[in-house]
C-alpha cells in the first residue's frame, strides 16, 4: 500500500474511532447516533438471521435490472444518435440541462401513472441513469481516431469487424465512464424512490424504522448500503483507473 | 570581450532528495561561470543535463545545493533579484488578460505611476511587433506571439539580466530563426546580460558572444567557446563560413555528451516498464 | 448548421415531447396524468395563490440558505486540498466515494441532528453540494500552471498578490463549473428532503397532491420546478463559457 494509501487508511480509522469514542463517552446523544460498533453488530444480527435476504435481493435485483437496462439502452441509442448528425445538434441542448433539472421529482407522477410497485421504481432509476450512459457513448464515438477507419479499409476489415476490434476497444475507457456513472446513478434513483414511497425494499425499510425510532435497525441497514455501495463505486474506480493507465501510455 | 563580472555562478551544485525510496537525483554541477556585463551567454546541452535547472539556480527560483550565486556583488538566494527577468518555455502569458495588460502586469504591481505604465507598455508591444494586438486575448494568438507578449512582459520592467528557458523550443525551424533576430534586437536595445538556453546548436552559435557546451547530467562547463561576433548581427550569419566551424566544434564537444544522455535516458525508460 | 435551423430541429424536439405528453395522458387517464393544456391553465390560475407562493418561498429559503453552507464550505475545502498536496491526494478518493454513495440514506441521521424543520433540508442541501464544489474547486488549483507561478515570483508579487491576480483568476473558470454543479446538487438535495416527512416546501406539494390524486397540481409543480433549474443552469453555463472562452 502506498505511502498516502495508508495515511488515508489511518484518517478514516481515526475518523470512525473518533465516532465510537464520542458516542460511548456520551458527547453524542444515543437517541441521535449510535455507536459504529454497535451499527456493525446489528447489521450482522440482521444478515444473520436471513430476515434481510428477500429485501436485499429485491433492492439490488432491481439495481441491477435500472443499470443494465440503462447501460444497453444508453450504448445502443447513444450509437444511433451518432449516426444521426442532425438529429444530435438538435437534442444537444437537452442533453447539456439534462442533469441540471431534479428529474427524480417525476418519481410521484410516475407512482400516479403506474400505481406503488416496481414500474415507477424502475423507470426513475432508468431515467437518472440512460442519459449518462447516452452522452459517454457519444463522447466516446466521437474520440475514435478517423485514421482507425482507415487502417480498417487497408486491413480489409468488414464493418461488424470493424466496430468490434477497433472502434470499441478505443471507445471503451469513455464508455466505461458511462457504466460508472450508470452504476451509481442507478443505485442512488432506486434508493431514493424506495426510501420516499415504495411498497418495500431496503430504502423503505430505512424509512420505516426511522418513523418506528428504531435506530438499531435504521443504522445496520444505511451501514449495509453504504458499504454496498462503497464496494461496488471502489471496484469500478480501479477498472477506470487502469482503463485510463493505458489510455496515457501508462508512463507515471 | 572583458567586461566586469554580472552574475557569477561559483561550484554551485543541484541535488534533488529522492522521492519514494529512490536515490537522490544529482542534477548539477559542480558548475562556475562568470556571465559579463552586456553579453550575450548560450548555454547548450543534451536533454536532461540540467540547463533549465542552472537558469532556474542563477535566477532565484531555486536555491543551490551548495556553491553560491551573485548577481551585482549580491548573493541570490531563494528569492528572485530586482533586474532579472526571466522568458520560460512555457507559454506563461495570462489567458484571462488581454495582450497589453499582459505586458502591463509585472509594472502594475510594482507601484509604477500610470502614465509611465502606458509608455512602456505602448513602447514594448511596439518593439515587439504587438501594437495592432494590444486589445487581442493570447488564446487568439499563435504560440510564437504568445512568447512575444511573454518577451514584453519582461522588457517593461526594465531587467538589467534577461534569462531565457529554451523560449522557442515550441516553435518551427523558421520561425525560430526569425525569433532570434528579434532576442538579438532585444539585446542591442536593452544593453542588458543575456542568457539563453537551447538545445539547438546553431541557434547558440549565431546569437552569442560565448557559448557554453554543458555536459550530461550531472552539467557542467566542458567548453566556452568565444564566437567574437559583431554587436550588429542577425540570422543571415549563418552564412559566414565560421559559423559552420563553431558549431561543428560545437557538436564534436556535445556529441559524445549526447550520446550519453541518450544512454541515460533509454536505461531509465527501459527500467520504468 | 446554421443557428436559425438548429432552432427550429430543437423546436421539433419540445413539440415532440408535448405530443407524447398528450398521448400518454390518453393512455394513462385524467386523474393520473392531466393533459398539457389543462395543466398550463392550472399553472396560470395557481401560480399566485398565498398557498404556492408560501410553499416556493420555502423551498427558496432552504435553497439559499443551503447554497451559502455548499459554496462557503466546499471552496474552502477545495482551496485547502487543492493548496495542499498531502490533504488533497489522502482525501481526493474519500470525497469521490462520498459524491456517488446514495446519500438519501444519511438523510434520517439528518433529521435525527437537525429536527424536521427548515435547518434539516439546508443541512441535506448542503450535504449534497459540498462535494463537487469541493472537488472541483481541488482540481482548478491543483491544474494551474507551474509557470505561472514562476512567473509571479519572477515579477517579485507578494504572496497576496500572487493570490489575487495570478490564481484565483487561472481557476475561476474550474471552479465556476464546481458552483454551478454545485447549484444543481443542493437543489435535488434539497426538494428530496422536502419529499419526505415535510409539510412546507414544492417537493411536499408534489408529494400531497400524489396521494390526493391532484394530477395538474403534480404537473404544475414539476413544470415551474424544470423551468427554474433550466433557466438558472442556462445562466450559470453562459457565464462559465465566458469564462472558460479566455482560456
Amino acid at each position: 500500500m502506498t505511502r498516502i494509501g495508508l495515511i488515508r487508511l489511518v484518517v478514516v480509522i481515526v475518523a470512525v474511532g473518533a465516532l465510537e469514542l464520542a458516542c460511548r463517552l456520551g458527547l453524542i446523544n444515543h437517541n441521535v447516533i449510535i455507536p459504529p460498533s454497535e451499527m456493525a453488530s446489528a447489521l450482522w444480527t440482521l444478515l444473520a438471521s436471513g430476515t434481510l435476504n428477500a429485501e436485499i435481493e429485491r433492492t439490488l435485483g432491481m439495481i441491477a435490472l435500472v443499470i443494465a437496462i440503462s447501460i444497453a439502452a444508453g450504448f445502443a441509442i447513444g450509437c444511433v444518435i451518432h449516426a444521426l448528425p442532425r438529429v444530435r445538434e438538435a437534442l444537444d441542448p437537452f442533453f447539456a440541462t439534462y442533469y441540471a433539472v431534479p428529474v427524480f421529482i417525476f418519481y410521484p407522477v410516475l407512482i400516479a401513472i403506474f400505481g406503488l410497485s416496481i414500474m415507477p421504481i424502475v423507470l426513475i432509476g432508468v431515467a437518472t441513469a440512460v442519459v449518462a450512459m447516452i452522452i459517454a457513448t457519444l463522447n466516446g464515438l466521437d474520440r475514435v481516431p478517423r485514421v482507425l477507419a482507415k487502417v480498417a479499409r487497408v486491413h480489409r476489415l468488414g464493418r461488424i469487424a470493424t466496430a468490434l476490434q477497433l472502434q470499441l476497444p478505443a471507445a471503451a475507457p469513455y464508455l466505461f465512464t458511462g457504466v460508472k456513472l450508470s452504476v451509481s446513478y442507478g443505485f442512488i434513483a432506486v434508493i431514493a424512490a424506495e426510501f420516499i414511497l415504495a411498497p418495500a425494499g431496503l430504502g423503505r425499510d430505512i424509512s420505516e424504522a426511522y418513523a418506528d425510532f428504531d435506530n438499531r435497525r435504521m443504522y445496520a441497514l444505511i451501514l449495509f448500503i453504504l458499504i454496498v455501495a462503497t464496494l461496488v463505486n471502489a471496484v469500478l474506480h480501479g477498472f477506470d483507473m487502469r482503463l485510463a493507465q493505458r489510455r496515457s501510455g501508462g508512463r507515471a | 570581450m572583458p567586461g566586469e563580472v554580472h552574475a557569477r555562478v561559483d561550484k554551485v551544485t543541484r541535488v534533488y532528495a529522492g522521492a519514494g525510496g529512490h536515490p537522490p537525483v544529482h542534477a548539477l554541477g559542480p558548475i562556475d561561470l562568470d556571465l559579463r556585463k552586456g553579453e550575450f551567454f548560450a548555454v547548450v546541452g543534451p536533454s536532461g543535463c540540467g540547463k533549465s535547472t542552472f537558469l532556474e539556480v542563477l535566477a532565484g527560483l531555486q536555491t543551490p545545493s551548495s556553491g553560491t550565486v551573485t548577481f551585482e556583488g549580491k548573493p541570490i538566494h531563494g528569492e528572485v533579484a530586482d533586474g532579472i527577468g526571466v522568458v520560460f518555455q512555457e507559454d506563461a502569458s495570462f489567458p484571462w488578460l488581454t495582450v497589453w495588460d499582459n505586458a502591463a502586469f509585472g509594472l502594475r504591481r510594482s507601484g509604477v505611476a500610470a502614465p509611465e505604465i502606458r509608455r512602456r507598455v505602448d513602447d514594448a508591444l511596439a518593439f515587439m511587433g504587438l501594437k495592432d494586438f494590444a486589445k487581442a486575448y493570447p488564446s487568439q494568438l499563435s504560440g510564437g506571439m504568445r512568447q512575444r507578449v511573454c518577451i514584453a512582459r519582461t522588457l517593461v520592467l526594465q531587467p538589467r539580466l534577461i534569462l531565457l528557458d529554451e523560449p522557442f523550443g515550441a516553435l518551427d525551424a523558421q520561425t525560430r530563426l526569425l525569433m532570434g533576430d528579434e532576442v538579438l534586437r532585444l539585446w542591442r536595445r536593452t544593453g542588458a546580460t543575456v542568457l539563453l538556453i537551447t538545445h539547438a546548436l546553431d541557434e547558440a552559435a549565431m546569437l552569442s558572444d560565448r557559448v557554453g557546451a554543458m555536459s550530461a547530467r550531472p552539467g557542467c562547463f566542458i567548453e566556452i567557446i568565444e564566437t567574437n561576433w559583431p554587436r550588429e548581427r542577425d540570422s543571415t550569419i549563418v552564412g559566414n563560413a565560421a559559423f559552420g566551424e563553431i558549431t561543428g566544434r560545437l557538436w564534436e564537444r556535445l556529441r559524445g555528451e549526447s550520446l550519453k544522455a541518450l544512454g541515460h535516458s533509454g536505461a531509465s525508460a527501459l527500467a520504468a516498464q | 448548421m446554421t443557428a436559425t435551423r438548429r432552432a427550429a430541429d430543437t423546436l421539433v424536439i419540445l413539440f415532440a415531447l408535448l405530443v407524447s405528453w398528450e398521448l400518454l395522458h390518453k393512455i394513462a387517464g385524467e386523474t393520473a396524468l392531466p393533459a398539457p393544456l389543462p395543466t398550463l391553465v392550472y399553472l396560470l390560475h395557481n401560480l399566485t395563490t398565498p398557498r404556492f407562493l408560501a410553499n416556493l418561498t420555502t423551498t427558496a429559503l432552504e435553497l439559499g440558505y443551503a447554497l451559502i453552507l455548499s459554496y462557503g464550505i466546499g471552496l474552502a475545502i477545495g482551496v485547502w486540498m487543492g493548496a495542499h498536496r498531502l490533504s488533497g491526494a489522502v482525501g481526493e478518493p474519500i470525497l469521490v466515494s462520498l459524491y456517488s454513495l446514495p446519500k438519501i440514506t444519511l438523510y434520517p441521521v439528518v433529521l435525527l441532528m437537525f429536527g424536521l424543520g427548515i435547518s434539516g433540508k439546508v443541512a441535506f442541501g448542503a450535504l449534497h453540494g459540498i462535494l463537487p464544489v469541493a472537488l472541483l474547486t481541488m482540481g482548478a488549483i491543483r491544474t494551474i500552471p507551474q509557470v505561472y507561478l514562476r512567473s509571479a515570483r519572477t515579477m517579485q508579487l507578494s504572496p497576496w498578490q500572487t493570490i489575487a491576480h495570478v490564481l484565483l483568476p487561472a481557476a475561476l473558470p474550474e471552479i465556476f463549473t464546481g458552483l454551478r454543479i454545485g447549484f444543481t446538487v443542493t437543489l435535488l438535495g434539497v426538494l428530496l428532503g422536502e419529499m419526505f416527512a415535510s409539510k412546507e416546501g414544492l417537493g411536499s406539494m408534489i408529494m400531497n397532491a400524489v396521494q390526493l390524486l391532484q394530477g395538474e397540481e403534480m404537473m404544475m409543480v414539476a413544470i415551474v420546478l424544470f423551468a427554474f433549474a433550466a433557466i438558472a443552469n442556462g445562466l450559470l453555463l453562459w457565464i462559465e463559457h465566458r469564462l472558460h472562452r479566455r482560456v
